[in-house]
């Protein structure tokens, strides 16, 4: 799996390419968590677009991102998400908490 | 009826190679993209657990994977022999995880139970955990003509 990160002002755009699961997790657990680290962004955009698996796995790992990103007053939201990945974030009652918009540009505005 | 049988050893790197072989066992039956993708999910969960729980993350230790298909009913078994459950139908319960630490949803067995029609497990401690799930896919394929 590939995770790129974009900066922008406004947050943090984080593009999965690939599979999401055990094994990978850890690849973007290390990317986004060095990132947070630096305290310049507080909000976070998933994009999923190019994100052709996810499990459980994706579920915890992106809890963890979102408990970081909470406690320091931030945003966290999706963008790009298809049938398969809606259904795994929903059993993991994510969706509950954290908002899905169509695209990036869309996931940015609702930022603000 | 068809059916295959792998073994491979219980390193994470090895997630992503079973679902795609388990997945082209299924396919040779039309499922749609969903129903594939459901059964991908289920055995990533199952051999997750295995590496995760069954081995405590070790990288060692041996897996067993089985799936048989007999017209539309699909049969997948998977194996280790690892630590075991102590209370199955605690480790059942949704959100349940022993391993919160590391960031484990508690979800996966709520998975397995939600994607295919029926999940057994069967367990004992210090010998290993066996899943077994069940799936029929769509409408025979008489029912086609
Ligand atoms: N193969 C196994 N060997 C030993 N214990 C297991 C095994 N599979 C599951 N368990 C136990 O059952 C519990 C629940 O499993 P389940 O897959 O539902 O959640 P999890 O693996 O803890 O979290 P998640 O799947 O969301 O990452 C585990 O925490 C573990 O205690
Ligand atoms: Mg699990």
């Amino acid at each position: 799996m590939q995770v790129k990160l974009i900066r922008r002002k406004i947050g943090l755009i984080v593009r999965l390419n690939g599979e999401l699961d055990h094994h990978t997790a850890t690849v973007f657990r290390e990317v986004v968590d060095k990132e947070l680290a630096k305290d310049i962004v507080q909000n976070l955009v998933l994009n999923f677009d190019n994100l052709t698996f996810m499990d459980s796995s994706g579920i915890g790992a992106i809890l963890g991102r979102y408990r970081q990103v909470k406690a320091k007053g931030g945003k966290m939201v999706f963008c790009g998400v298809s049938k398969h990945i809606k259904k795994i974030l929903q059993m993991g009652g994510l969706l509950t908490i954290i908002p899905i918009l169509s695209d990036e540009t869309k996931a940015l505005a609702s930022l603000h | 009826m068809n059916y295959m049988k792998m073994e491979i050893p219980a390193r994470s790197e090895n997630e992503s190679f079973v679902r795609v072989v388990v997945a082209a066992f299924v396919a040779r039956i039309d499922p749609t993209l969903e129903e594939l993708n459901e059964v991908k999910t289920a055995v990533s969960e199952a051999v997750t657990n295995c590496i995760l729980h069954g081995y405590d993350n070790s990288e060692e230790g041996i897996i067993w994977i089985t799936a048989s298909l007999e017209g539309n009913k699909f049969s997948l078994e998977i194996e280790d022999r690892g630590k075991g459950i102590a209370d199955i139908e605690r480790a059942r319960e949704p959100l349940y995880t022993e391993k919160p630490e590391l960031e484990r949803a508690g979800m996966g067995f709520s998975i397995m139970e939600n994607f295919m029609d029926e999940l057994y497990v069967e367990s004992a401690l210090g010998m290993g955990t066996r899943i077994r799930m069940l799936r029929s896919f769509g409408k025979k394929s008489w029912d086609n003509h």
